[in-house]
């Protein structure tokens, strides 16, 4: 194996910081060190000015206005502020929220917490492709229910939920609408006014921006949409999240929103080519099985499932020399496989089995041939290793063993 | 999670991957694990009628890495063994020769009862007084 080259295609973990980011930020570490609040000398003034000017850019990029981006750390610190911040701001409304079961964990997790907290959650079902649906998000909406939070786009499977109708059903309602559009975010156009969402959360490391840098956008007109503050000082941020401007994050992800309003197109397109590219090669070995909606979904995700290998197995096979993930249980302390494929309704056996891939700006035509290679090879070798793929080979049927459990 | 060099060996490498008769009345399938838990082992053991020891094992494993590791392992330790000695394969020798981090530990742990299942099945074929003690883990 060729220890030397690397390849990248976890993109949806994170992508790397475009140099041209990196440049813009360089100044602001060691020139222009100056703390944005500071009102009255130079230095203050240069980075405020910064600040400024990467909160157009960022607004700019999601089609809002600067007064309504609030800048945190990172998409997990935004999506616990607006589900937070909701629910105690608008505690005399209603104490109701829903969500879906496939979102990522910072969105599960705070509403968690807000159940804990008095509040009442519901999980919603995704069906098949991992697309909501619309009926039972209607029928679940009560006189209680405050908020509908729903991510843009899957970081598992790149699935993108049809947010217009979401929106919609939550204007009919006069229910608030928050999305976490980390994934969505610089790859394919994201205007969440345009589709009705007041809060949204995203990141600049997923966009190739930095990483420690995120926003939380927060609707200001039609309707003024406040959330409570979750972290109490200087008042920075109209109040809503204190904390020093990490000025150098702001500068970056600043510069990663203007090049992904210029790129993304291009990029996207290019992507999803390599994509498909990648993707019918390894659909042609038998037993291989697509996760997620094929049409509603991000250009650059695919995530297949390899019957009878085992994820962290296969990936073993060629983890020297490309990155991917799984959704297999052994790639997390819990043994458990990945809830989102499970929401899907695949078994067990097939989540276990599941590999994503999520290319990025960076990745070539020959990296996408040699990933190929790689992975048919290490199919072959895992299923040469395996009991189960040697039984369904021989025509049994695994679902008459009794397995022992463990 | 950097894995020890013994590890990726016997992941790379596997030794005695295949597959005996289980029909034998000399041959032992201890088949473990269950796929919706994302490891299935199967390993077998030949024995020789004449001395009682172990002359041949095979496995195939479904599984991440260090389980098949562990499998391949194990079935390298038993050839040449009698039964008795066989029986003594614990699982945190293979935890300690392979490295294993703790989140793997349960590897070498279905490694250890797909042994003493083989050797249960030998034992019940052969109308020999059951010596494997009823899993502890």
């Amino acid at each position: 194996m060729d220890n030397k080259r690397l390849i990248y295609l976890d993109n949806n973990a994170t992508t790397p910081c475009d140099p041209r980011v990196v440049e813009e930020m360089l100044p602001f570490f060691h020139q222009s060190y100056g703390n944005a609040a500071s009102r009255n000398h130079p230095f203050g003034w240069v980075a405020e000015e910064a600040v400024d000017y990467a909160r157009e850019q960022v607004a700019n990029l999601i089609n809002v206005s600067p007064k309504e981006i609030i800048f945190t750390s990172g998409a997990t610190e935004s999506d616990n502020l607006a589900l937070k911040g909701v629910f105690e701001m608008y505690q005399k409304k209603g104490n109701h929220i829903i969500t879906l079961k496939t979102e990522h964990k910072a969105v599960l997790d705070s509403c968690q917490k807000i159940e804990k907290m008095g509040g009442e959650v519901t999980y919603l079902d995704v069906d098949r492709e991992g697309l909501i649906n619309l009926e039972a998000l209607e029928a679940a909406i009560k006189d209680n229910t405050i908020l509908v939070s729903v991510m843009w786009a899957n970081n598992e499977t790149g699935v993108i939920q049809p947010m217009k109708e979401i929106g919609d059903i939550c204007k009919k309602h006069g229910v608030l609408f928050m999305s976490d559009a980390t994934q969505a975010v610089g790859k394919i156009p994201v205007d969440p006014k345009a589709v009705g969402v007041h809060l949204m959360a995203f990141t600049g490391h997923k966009m190739y921006g930095p990483k420690g840098i995120g926003v939380l956008f927060v609707n200001r007109k039609n309707p003024r949409v406040k959330v409570t503050s979750q972290m109490d000082g200087g008042g920075h941020e109209r109040g809503m999240r204190s904390g020093t401007l990490n000025v150098p994050g702001i500068v970056g992800i600043g510069k990663a929103a203007e090049l992904a309003a210029k790129e993304m197109q291009q990029d996207a397109e290019r992507l999803s080519k390599l994509r498909d590219k990648l993707e019918n090669a390894l659909m042609e070995m038998e037993e291989t099985y697509l996760n997620g909606s094929k049409e509603n979904r991000m250009p650059h995700v695919t995530n297949i499932s390899f019957k009878h290998v085992e994820g962290e197995g296969l990936m073993m096979t060629f983890n020297q020399n490309v990155g991917v993930s799984s959704g297999s249980a052994c790639t997390s302390a819990s043994l458990e496989p990945s809830y989102v494929l499970v929401a899907l309704g695949l078994g067990d056996d097939l989540a276990h089995s599941s590999i994503r891939f999520s290319l990025g700006r960076f990745t070539t035509e020959e990296e996408i041939d040699y990933t190929i290679d790689a992975l048919k090879k290490g199919v072959q070798h895992m299923r040469d290793l395996s009991p189960i793929w040697e039984m369904y080979k021989e025509g049994i049927d695994l679902e008459s063993i009794e397995w022992s459990a463990h | 999670m950097a894995y020890s060099d013994k590890l990726l060996e016997h992941f790379k490498h596997p030794k005695n991957v295949g597959t005996l008769d289980k029909s034998k009345k000399t041959v032992g399938t201890g088949l473990v694990g269950a796929p919706e838990c994302g490891d299935v082992m199967r390993l077998q053991i030949e024995v020789d009628e004449a001395t009682g020891m172990i002359k041949d094992a095979k496995f195939k494993t479904f599984g991440c890495g260090s389980a098949i590791a562990s499998s391949s392992l194990a079935t390298e330790w038993l050839k040449g063994k009698s039964i008795d000695e066989a029986l003594t394969i614990d699982n945190m020798t293979i935890v300690e020769e392979l490295a294993l981090p703790p989140v793997k530990i349960h590897c070498s742990v279905l490694a250890e009862d797909a042994i003493k299942g083989a050797i249960k099945d030998y034992q019940e074929k052969n109308g020999i007084t059951v010596t494997v003690e009823e899993s502890s883990h």
